[in-house]
């Protein structure tokens, strides 16, 4: 069974090298030319030293003089046949590099590419770790073995001359070759079979090892709070040293093989000078010939082992391909209309938003059902619920990061799926619950390509209460504010997300729980900026501060999915329990304390 | 305060990289000895055949009729030798594995805990991902070359070492032209490999730039659906992969032209031979078997010098390796674990105190300024202040995830830096701002607080918390998966499980750094009711922009551009005009109607 695992391997890997020579057809056909001189003129060569000790040494020593004729052609013959074989050399390596970084490049074009065009729920569901591998080093893997290839196809032109070249030389001597040079590559293909799915078991664990790693440093601080260095290198150790294990049963058919295929050549030059003996006695053969069959298998034990190289490269290709590809027939892309919004004409209009039954689910759970409501131009509106109640999820529909499994969301009456690609980001901006900053300067964050001038950066961050901060920066807007942000605090890397949303004067603005790291009084001084800013967009934003709600026209009341309630706050208020509960927690609290304070204040008068 | 930043590689040299490399995994150099004569013995193999051949024609072919059995003698002879040869290079193979991956293995797990043992503003220096391939790539760079490129630098030498003391034996002449042809070549190896090198150092950069490019494209994936910015991400990564290409052709560009040098000297040296051994010949200096032995002895010289470039490269990016995961190493934590030396505190209440505490992050203004305080045993403290006022600056120098610039933090009056880390992370524990949950289920996460916590005692932790009923909601229960970093939970949710992960920790004193920040005002009170109940006895901290937590508090640490401003109940700071009475101003009139 394994045998046939592998040769589906081999079928596919060969599939592989198939699509990297029909994309660069071009360029493969000139490295495989000029691998075939190379391997025409190994034999050559070996061919020019049979002449020269046939024509020159032997005539030298049998009868004491040298023919300078015949020296100078074997001079040439042996010079000239080591440059055409350097230049076929030369062009064999560079075009088979040019080919292997070509195809390297284009699947890491195409697959980033994917990773920009699929959904957010697609990449929900890959380990980052993952995404990342599949971009570069399964990118790489794919490819590997197009470095040997043409070499490896220069070998079969080398092994076909050779063969060609020896049956003039003399039959029986070509029998030998006959026999050894199948024998190499049966054993190459016991040698891949047995190979193959080590390999792949060791660059499986590759994989883990470093998405371990990953997921341990991107968590250091909660490994350091809580001292649990020792546990996560115990999880570090176990699948590093699966990785050693695997990689030490690599070697030991590595180690197997190597030297066999080595040892095969050498046995085949014995069996010639063997076998040459005695045609030399029965006088079949002269002496020159078999320093030529000799010195051609010398030769060729080498390069032979090139199609050992392309098919131990294959199973590791094939996995590096299949992850790639997988990545690449990934379905489920954002279609996007034609329709483009208002927002491209000067005095952008605040936009009307419309969510209509909207439903969606995680897999199997659904966490939004039937969500209906509207947010007219120009209003706010305020999505309250409780912890896990499904806003964040609903924001993410409103935005379109994600399409609704059932029921519409309408900007303006259209549907956004009926919207063109940029039309929903040009109109709409989010400042999502999660911040996240790119490591890159504070200008580059919050213009994310768009070409912003200066001023409007700086009106923005103003809005945003940022402005204080960011000029007190060393290197103002210029300074480079690390990995996630890591140099700032979380206010402010809040802060940097809200400048980034209003910098874009949206008709439509988004807010989730995006002031929840700044203090109230910054709160209040942002949420009074943008009530007096806003008038051209319409706002949605999710809330639990009495302030934010207060800024709203309306309140949309969400428990577990559902829109529970809706209407004027003070309405709510009175009718719908839940919402009372939730957003008057805190005064209610304080009643209580200072209720019992109350109690225990007159106790102890009562007992004193 | 300095920074230390990961050394972006150690200063050594190269040799002495390798030395410093080798001394720290003695699993590779423990029976090496045996190992390199059993490499030596399989590259003895490699002469077989030239005296093969050069015992045919001068003893075989002696006087023109062939002496068969003593060419069969001899070819059997050799080819005992051949396979005794592969022998001792399957032997020398298995070892050489065992013994550099099992060295390997160790050196990774070295550099991943060192990374760990990194202060946190040491590891911000770095791009996560560099710091993987640190412990990943530039370790399996190291192998590659231990197991082939090593390898070869040894087999070569043996290989050019036996050929030429046989080439001695046949003709001193003859060798001296042939090591006068290939002694140049020798010599501008080096140069070539300089040129390799820095166009290979370029491609590393490339590489570099081209993974961050990528990561963008992964991490920030929301942000760039949000704002639409696909086609500029695309762009950028596009000319990051072309420039990477680029780069790589270059570098392979120069392999192609330097490799096949060789074999041109090669042809000018089998000339020379032919050319001078003709008439050596001709003086007898040479028998006409041991000329030709030399045609076979010079290809031993090909190969070795063939991939002494793509060798010398492999030594070269192994060098950079060992440069990266030493460099690692070598970074000496600046915020360390006095171990051994260390003290151990008692379990039990906790006081604390900063005396004159100054902080500055590297290479910025001072962030904290003259903080001096004492938190006592069994407090409910509350730290507020305006965001960017240093309150997350002082948890991580309360936790010590750093030291302060000047000044000390104690506990129970014992200086922080000498207090054993083990000693110290369990009696305090802090939540940070933002969560972090590993890729497990729920109760993989919350146990990761007491991994000897069981089943029950984790729902007991969670009912304690008053957050049964959160939990009954989840369709699995504790067995619901989180998803990478928690991103399959709300933000709210995420929170509670940080939460309860510390809380079965069982600290003497709970820090929580706006641990609630996302979780709904009816949860939070009432979670923060939980708390007040089950961790009387423990000092409690929090830091929170919702001030409720303040109102509740025993006393109130309020900051204000790193400096303390205020303390005190808030009954008593809420009557003053101040930072603390502005701070509740604004968040009563927020919070309530
Ligand atoms: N990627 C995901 N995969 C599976 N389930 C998810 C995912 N994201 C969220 N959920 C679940 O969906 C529900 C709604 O989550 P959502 O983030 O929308 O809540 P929320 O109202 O924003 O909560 P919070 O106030 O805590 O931010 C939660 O129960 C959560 O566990
Ligand atoms: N790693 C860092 N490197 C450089 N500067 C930093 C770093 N972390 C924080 N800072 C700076 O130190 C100052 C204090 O930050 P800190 O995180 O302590 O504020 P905070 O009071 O917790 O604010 P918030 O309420 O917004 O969380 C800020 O100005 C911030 O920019
Ligand atoms: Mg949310
Ligand atoms: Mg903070």
């Amino acid at each position: 069974m394994a045998s046939k695992v592998t040769s589906a391997v081999m079928r596919q890997g060969l599939r592989v090298l198939g699509v990297a020579i029909r994309t660069e057809k071009a360029v493969f056909t000139l490295a495989v030319l000029a691998s075939a001189v190379y391997g025409g003129m190994t034999v050559a060569s070996a061919w020019a030293l049979g002449w020269a000790t046939q024509n020159v040494v032997l005539p030298a020593f049998a009868e004491d003089r040298v023919a300078s004729g015949a020296l100078w052609t074997g001079m040439f013959l042996i010079l000239g046949t080591a440059l055409l074989k350097a230049f076929g050399v030369a062009g064999r390596r560079i075009l088979a590099g040019v080919m292997q970084y070509r195809m390297q490049a284009r699947s890491r074009r195409d697959v980033t590419k994917q990773y920009l065009r699929l959904p957010l729920a697609w990449h929900h569901r890959h380990p980052t770790g993952q995404l990342l591998s599949n971009a570069s080093s399964d990118a790489e893997a794919a490819w590997a073995p197009l470095a040997p290839l043409p070499m490896a196809v220069g070998v079969i032109v080398m092994l076909f001359t050779a063969a060609v070249a020896m049956l003039f030389t003399d039959l029986m001597l070509a029998l030998v070759g006959f026999l050894i040079f199948p024998a190499i590559a049966v054993l190459n293909l016991v040698y891949q079979r047995r190979l193959s799915p080590l390999a792949t078991r060791a660059q499986q664990l590759r994989a883990e090892v470093s998405e371990i790693a990953h997921e341990s440093f991107d968590g250091a601080l909660v490994v350091k709070t809580l001292g649990r260095e020792d546990l996560e290198t115990e999880r570090f150790m176990r699948r590093a040293h699966e990785l050693r294990d695997a990689n030490i049963a690599v070697g030991r058919v590595r180690g197997l093989f190597d030297p066999m295929l080595e040892a095969l050549p050498t046995l085949g030059v014995l069996a010639v000078l063997a076998v040459g003996g005695l045609r030399l006695s029965t006088g079949s053969i002269d002496s020159g010939d078999l320093i030529q069959v000799a010195y051609l298998f010398t030769l060729l034990a080498f390069p032979i082992r090139a199609l050992g190289w392309v098919l131990a490269e294959l199973p590791r290709s094939v996995v590096g391909w299949e992850r790639v590809q997988a990545v690449l027939e990934a379905t489920g892309s954002m279609d996007y209309g034609s329709v483009n919004t208002k927002a491209a004409t000067t005095s952008p209009e605040p936009a009307a938003l419309e969510v209509r039954g909207v439903s969606y689910r995680y897999g199997e759970a659904e966490v939004l059902h039937d969500v209906t409501f509207d947010v007219p131009a120009g209003r706010t509106v305020a999505l309250v619920g409780p912890t896990g109640s499904g806003k964040s999820t609903l924001v993410q529909l409103l935005v379109r990061l994600v399409d609704p499994d059932a029921g519409q969301v309408l900007l303006d009456g259209v549907d956004l799926r009926e919207l063109a690609y940029g039309a929903v980001a040009e109109s709409v901006a989010l400042v999502p619950q999660q911040t996240f900053l790119f490591d890159d300067t504070v200008r580059g964050n919050i213009a994310l390509g768009l070409d912003t001038a200066d001023e409007d950066v700086w009106a923005a961050l103003r809005l945003a209460q940022a402005d204080g901060f960011v000029a007190r920066l060393s290197g103002g807007l210029d300074t480079r504010v690390g990995e996630r942000g890591a140099t700032l605090s979380g206010g402010q890397r809040q802060r940097l997300a809200l400048a980034r949303a209003v910098v874009r004067r949206p008709r439509l603005l988004v807010l989730d729980d995006a002031t929840s790291s700044v203090d109230p009084q910054v709160e209040a001084r942002i949420l009074h900026g943008l009530r007096d800013t806003a008038e051209a967009s319409t706002v949605v934003v999710v809330a639990y501060r009495m302030a934010t709600i207060a800024l709203a026209d309306e309140v949309v009341y969400l428990d577990h999915g559902r829109v529970v309630d809706r209407g004027p706050h003070e309405d709510l208020l009175a009718r719908c329990q839940g919402y009372r509960n939730l957003v008057t927690a805190y005064e209610r609290e304080q009643a209580e304390r200072a209720a019992i304070e109350l109690t225990a204040g007159e106790e102890e008068e009562v007992s004193a | 305060m300095t920074a230390q930043s990961i050394q972006r590689s150690s200063d050594r040299s190269a040799l002495a990289t390798i030395r410093h490399g080798l001394s720290l995994t003695p699993e590779f150099r423990k029976g090496l000895v045996v190992t390199l004569i059993l490499a030596v013995v399989a590259t003895a193999g490699k002469i077989i055949v030239p005296i093969a051949v050069q015992q045919t024609i001068d003893t075989g072919l002696k006087g023109g009729t062939p002496d068969i059995p003593y060419i069969t003698r001899a070819v059997l002879v050799c080819a005992a030798a051949v396979v005794l040869t592969a022998l001792a290079g399957y032997v020398m193979n298995v070892r050489l594995y065992k013994a550099t991956e099992s060295s390997l293995a160790t050196l990774r797990v070295h550099g991943f805990r060192h990374v760990h043992d990194l202060s946190v503003l040491t590891q911000n220096t770095e791009r996560r991902g560099a710091l993987v391939s640190r412990v990943t790539g530039d370790v399996d760079q190291i192998s590659t070359f231990m197991q082939w490129g090593g390898l070869m630098i040894i087999v070569a030498f043996g290989q050019l070492f036996v050929a030429t003391v046989l080439m001695f034996v046949y003709s001193w002449q003859l060798t001296l032209l042939v090591w006068a042809c290939f002694i140049p070549l020798m010599i501008a190896l080096p140069r070539f490999q300089r040129l390799l090198s820095r166009a290979y150092t370029v491609v590393r950069e490339r590489t570099g730039d081209m993974l961050a490019a990528i990561s963008e494209s992964v991490v920030g994936a929301t942000v760039i659906r949000a704002y639409a910015s696909e086609r500029r991400t695309a762009e950028r990564i596009d000319k990051a992969v072309n420039a990477n290409r680029s780069a790589q052709v270059k570098a392979q560009t120069i392999v192609g032209f330097v490799f096949p040098l060789t074999e041109i000297v090669a042809a000018v040296a089998i000339a020379g031979i032919v050319l001078l051994g003709v008439r050596l010949g001709l003086s007898g200096d040479i028998t006409q078997g041991q000329l030709v032995a030399f045609l076979f002895l010079v290809t031993l010289f090909v190969a070795p010098l063939q991939t002494a470039t793509e060798v010398l490269n492999e030594a070269q990016n192994a060098v950079a390796g060992w440069r990266r995961i030493l460099g690692v190493l070598d970074t000496p934590p600046d915020v360390a674990d006095p171990g051994e030396e260390g003290v151990e505190l008692p379990r039990g209440p906790i006081s604390v105190a900063f005396e004159d505490v100054h902080f500055a992050y590297p290479g910025g203004a001072p962030v904290l300024r003259e903080v001096s305080l004492e938190i006592p045993p069994r407090s409910r403290i509350a730290v507020v202040g305006e965001t960017g006022s240093g309150k997350t600056t002082f948890a991580k120098l309360l936790t010590r995830l750093m030291d302060p610039g000047s000044g000390r933090v104690t506990v129970d009056g014992c200086d922080l830096r000498d207090i054993r880390f083990s000693s110290l992370r369990e009696r305090i524990v802090m939540v940070p701002q933002d969560g972090f949950l590993f890729d497990g289920t729920l109760e993989e996460n919350i146990r990761y607080g007491k991994p000897s916590a069981t089943r029950e005692e984790i729902e007991l932790a969670l009912t304690e918390l008053g957050l049964a009923d959160w939990l009954e909601g989840l369709p699995a229960g504790l067995d619901t998966p989180v998803g990478q970093r928690g991103e399959s939970l709300s933000a709210g949710e995420r929170q509670l499980v940080a939460l309860a992960r510390a809380y079965l920790a069982d600290p003497d004193l709970l820090l929580l750094d706006e641990a609630t920040s996302a979780v709904d005002p009816a949860t939070e009170v009432r979670l923060a009711r939980a708390l007040e109940g089950v961790t009387r006895g423990r000092t409690a901290i929090s830091i929170a922009h919702r001030l409720s937590t303040a109102e509740n508090a025993d006393e109130v640490l309020v900051f204000d551009q790193g400096r303390l401003v205020q303390r005190g109940p808030h009954a008593e700071l809420v009557g003053v005009p101040g930072v603390y009475a502005d701070l509740h101003a604004s968040w009563v009139s927020a919070a309530r109607s």
